[in-house]
């Protein structure tokens, strides 16, 4: 199991989604993502892309000036 | 199965493909299976070097308004033409190029990004791609 980081902070639609689905693609299952991004739209639609992947959403959290989302694969 | 787009691209204007690409890449991220098939103006952003190359469908001013927007969208850092195209091959997405439009406009295959392209065809081959689509577009 890996943890793999993809910082999308200042990237605008929709490559947040591309790159989260990069990552996902690459992964192995158990592998946990953390995606740290600051597109607003993106926090809500990354964790429709997750469930819609079938993939486990472990925590959506809001820090100072970016939003961090972790999934399991 | 999975779910699956299937978007005719018929307009070659510059704003009309970031929209199709946008929304092929969209789809991919979201889980479905994508297909975007070039037809008519469409086509020529196949050619290679041209994906980039269209005017804007409104407000053009002989490519004053498209220098104007491609400014907004640096400033904006809105993806280019180029890596949403890339992008979209990387996650799976399938390219057709429309063989009569090929003809009409004298272009061979070699006149095209031959790279990103999965396949050549016409209405038949758009047809078998879209009755399986839970969502069709035409742009």
């Amino acid at each position: 199991m890996a943890n793999i980081s993809v910082d999308v902070r200042g990237e605008n639609c929709p490559v947040p989604l591309i790159e989260t689905r990069k990552a996902v693609r690459k992964s192995n299952t158990g592998d946990v993502i953390e995606i740290i991004g600051t597109h607003p739209a993106s926090k809500k639609e990354i964790p429709m892309a997750v469930r819609n992947l079938g993939l486990e959403l472990l925590e959506i959290k809001e820090e100072d000036d970016y939003w961090r989302i972790r999934i399991k694969c | 199965m999975s779910e699956k787009m299937t978007i005719v691209v018929h307009s070659g204007d510059m704003d009309k493909v970031y929209s199709a690409l946008i929304l092929g890449n969209g789809a991919l991220a979201m889980g479905l299976d994508a297909s975007i098939y070039f037809t008519f103006w469409g086509l020529l952003r196949l050619k290679k070097n041209g994906l980039a190359k269209g005017p804007l469908s409104k407000m053009n001013f002989l490519g004053l308004g498209r220098l104007m927007i491609k400014y907004r969208m640096k400033k904006a850092n809105v993806a280019s033409l180029d890596r949403l195209l890339r992008d979209y091959k990387e996650l799976g997405g399938k390219i057709i190029a429309c063989e009569m439009t090929m003809e009409i406009m004298g272009l061979s295959r070699k006149d095209l990004m031959e790279e990103m392209i999965d396949d050549y065809g016409a209405v038949g081959t758009y047809i078998q791609e879209a009755k399986d689509s839970s969502i069709t577009l035409f742009i």
